[in-house]
């Protein structure tokens, strides 16, 4: 008990000068620090992106509103959409796995952590380059601040002609900076996992956070290459003016499209699959059962990763492709469900029969399977390509992938918080205060997403920043934008939460969750060298084994 | 956790995972095959389409001199870590220098390419799609063998000053992956630009 109040001492700073504990979290290359430092990170992007998101709510609350101006509504949309993805969903989902993985397959380090700090600095660096454009976007030129071009950036509206002043640039570069982070974080992610694991800890055995942080990592490296090679590109042709995306002197536009959705796609997959490993160990902890059906949900993984290397295009239905693409792309995009539904189908396999404790990490991962299957089918919807023709653009498509990336992604994500969290600050959260953010969130979400795609259905378009009345478009958005709020206050109460358990909540000890997999083996916060002796595994539950010598994992797998 | 094994019967003895540098290395030459096939996609896709001239076929010739160099080093530096690996310092720094010439030969060959086709032939990256294409993946791959040879070039004083001893030729055998990866990303850019799209 005495060292881990000095853990958390350390953790907290006491007993050093703030000039030295800044020094030592800055330096620093220990794996738990930067997942930490991931972490905060995105925190932090959260709180941005989630006010330019509430703009936008506000603008679009009633017809012919005076919010913000157009301009400014364009920059919103772009930066939320830019800042989400890069700069809060990967790096958080980054910052789980720097923390997890080496703790989960009973290492000391990642591989290369000086390649960890080097990732997470320039991602950090891209972030503060995009937001810098609000300040600096303006140049020489005058014109426009932050970006507002979109998060997918077309051509040629990414063009000089077309994006005047250096906000373009911006976005670009940080792109670029941030990808080269985050191929550097996907490189040392496998290496780790191929190369560190503990005694015993073959293929088979290994924890599924890790299986599926493996395929991520490396669906990154052939997804995120790409974008930073079309972000050169781009550079190219607003620096030295070169033609790649110049349709007037022969470029083509659709080959932006292409390059941006062959990375644009694969993302999504590789920010769900995180999402499903955070499941993958949450669910069978709460549901006192191990894992149904281990080798058939890493080749659902191993699947949905190869699969969604070959479905990008259903982006692009809508620009005049043969038939025979169209047809393509829409029976790939439909084949990635069966993958997907096994995995459903073993996460309830799992809760069958189990002794369901539903505290905060299992709700969210409950309210996940059962959102995730609703964004699941209207994806099935939007990948048949005539269906597509008629909503392509519209709210209905902005509905489907907030669904995927809030009621499934970010539900997991709270779900992986509450249930670290002891792990990671030595301190219990508050369980009731857990409970009311859960629900909270679950009416906010399903305000403001269940009900956004009534107006896509009714024709409401994207990205437009107000709209006539009398559509029957304006009942629909006010439901969202309440929700939007409800969803707001949920999230303060999930930070305030964090932040006051940090320092008040009852310590955790070593595992409060009586769970199975080896980062519980050792002290609450770990220590830097995460374990004194590295573990020798036999199974895939190794803390089972320890807990229940007379009836262990190994004689059964 | 040392109970854990000792609960049943001991493990089999034997416990090895591959080598970190050889894997880390492969996967830093997946993510850079992928950008290279971007831009090789790029060129194929836009071979032909330039609005107006230069072509390829008027402006560039074979490149089979420095191609056989750069080729050449890849076989050098293998011989090279092949010597510091039989404890022979001798033959390491000879082929390693040797390897470093070739490497250098290569990128001077390009830069006068370069030199050529912008001053004779007036053929800039803002002149066509060729232009564009061309210099952006010839530039790419040049950049790569740059970078090759900064490292190369360190390497190189270092064994001069009697710094390089046999337990660095692991590390010096995964750097030789990269520089076999730049050799085969070139018999492909050679390929595409030099003879699919002369």
């Amino acid at each position: 008990m005495a060292s881990e109040i000095i853990a958390i001492n350390e953790f907290a700073g006491g007993g050093q000068s703030v000039g030295e504990w800044l020094h030592g979290w800055v330096t620093t290359v220990d794996h738990k620090r930067l997942g930490i430092l991931y972490i905060l990170f995105s925190v932090f992007f959260l709180v941005i992106g989630g006010i330019e998101a509430t703009i936008m709510r506000i603008q679009l609350m009633v017809p012919h509103n005076h919010f913000v101006s157009p301009e400014v509504f364009n920059r919103m949309f772009t930066m939320h959409g830019t800042t989400m993805i890069f700069f809060v969903a990967m790096p958080v989902l980054f910052g789980f796995g720097t923390y997890l993985i080496p703790l989960m397959i009973g290492a000391r380090d990642m591989a290369f952590p000086r390649l960890n700090a080097l990732s997470f600095w320039l991602t950090a660096f891209g972030g503060l380059l995009l937001y810098f454009s609000f300040i600096g976007g303006n140049g020489l030129y005058g014109a426009g601040n932050a970006p507002d071009v979109g998060w997918f950036a077309y051509a040629p509206l990414t063009s000089r002609a077309f994006s005047v002043g250096h906000s373009t640039d911006f976005w670009t570069l940080a792109l670029l900076i941030s990808g080269i982070g985050s191929i550097g974080t996907a490189v040392n992610f496998i290496t780790t996992i191929i190369t560190m694991r503990c005694p015993g800890m073959t293929l088979g055995k290994m924890p599924l956070l890790a299986w599926m942080n493996l395929v991520t990592a490396g669906m990154v490296i052939l997804a995120v290459s790409p974008l930073t090679a079309a972000q050169i590109m781009l550079c190219f042709d607003r620096y030295l003016g070169a033609h790649f995306f110049d349709t007037q002197a022969g470029g083509s536009a659709v080959l932006w499209m292409h390059f941006f959705w062959i990375f644009g796609h694969p993302e999504v997959y590789i920010l769900i699959l995180p999402s499903f490993a955070f499941a993958s160990e949450i669910i069978p902890v709460f549901s006192r059962k191990p894992i149904f059906g281990y080798p058939i949900m890493v080749a659902a993984t191993v699947m949905i990763g190869f699969i969604s290397m070959s479905v990008w295009a259903h982006h692009m239905f809508a620009i005049g492709m043969s038939s025979y693409g169209n047809t393509f792309f829409t029976i790939t995009s439909m084949l990635i469900s069966i993958p997907t539904g096994i995995k459903i189908f073993n996460w309830i396999g799992t809760m069958w029969g189990g002794k369901i404790q539903f505290k905060a990490p299992m709700l969210f991962c409950v309210a996940f399977l059962f959102q995730f299957l609703i964004a699941g089918l209207t994806g099935i919807m939007l990948a048949a390509s005539p269906f597509n023709w008629q909503l392509t653009g519209s709210y209905f498509v902005v509905a489907h992938f907030h669904y995927v990336i809030v009621g499934a992604i970010l539900f997991t994500l709270f779900g992986a918080f509450y249930y670290w969290y002891p792990k990671m600050t030595g301190r219990m959260y508050n369980e009731t205060l857990a409970r009311w953010h859960f629900w909270l969130f679950v009416i906010g979400f399903h305000l403001t997403f269940d009900f956004m795609h009534i107006p896509g259905l009714l024709g409401m378009p994207r990205r437009i920043y107000t709209y006539e009345p009398g559509r029957g478009w304006e009942f629909w958005n006010l439901l969202v934008t309440i929700g939007t709020f409800v969803q707001g206050i949920a999230v303060l109460i999930f930070v305030g939460n964090l932040l006051w358990s940090m320092f008040k909540g009852p310590v955790a000890g070593n595992d409060p969750w009586d769970a199975w997999t080896l980062e519980w083996s050792t002290t609450s916060p770990p220590p830097d060298y995460n374990f004194a002796t590295i573990p020798v595994v036999e199974s895939r539950r190794p803390l089972w084994d320890l807990k229940h010598p007379e009836d262990p994992d190994w004689k059964y797998e | 956790m040392n109970s854990v094994a000792a609960a049943h019967p001991p493990l089999k003895p034997e416990w090895t995972l591959p080598s970190r540098g050889r894997v880390g290395m492969f996967c830093l030459i997946a993510a850079e095959s992928a950008v290279f096939t971007i831009f090789v996609i790029a060129y194929i896709f836009y071979i032909g389409k330039s609005v107006s001239g230069p072509q390829p076929k008027d402006v560039l010739e074979l490149p089979l001199f420095i191609s056989i160099c750069l080729l050449s080093s890849s076989l050098t530096i293998h011989l090279a870590v092949r010597a510091l690996r039989r404890l022979e310092p001798t033959g390491f720094k000879f082929w390693w220098i040797v390897t470093l010439i070739l490497g250098t030969i290569f990128l001077v060959g390009t830069g006068r390419e370069w030199h050529h086709l912008i001053y004779d032939r007036g053929l800039t990256v803002s002149t066509n799609l060729f232009g564009t294409t061309y210099y952006s993946l010839v530039g790419l791959h040049a950049f790569h063998v740059t970078a090759g040879l900064i490292a190369i070039l360190t390497v190189a004083i270092l064994a001069l000053l009697g710094k390089v001893e046999f337990e660095y030729h692991e590390k010096l055998d995964v750097f030789s992956l990269y520089w076999h990866f730049v050799d085969v990303v070139w018999v492909i850019v050679f390929t595409v630009v030099y003879i699919v799209g002369r």
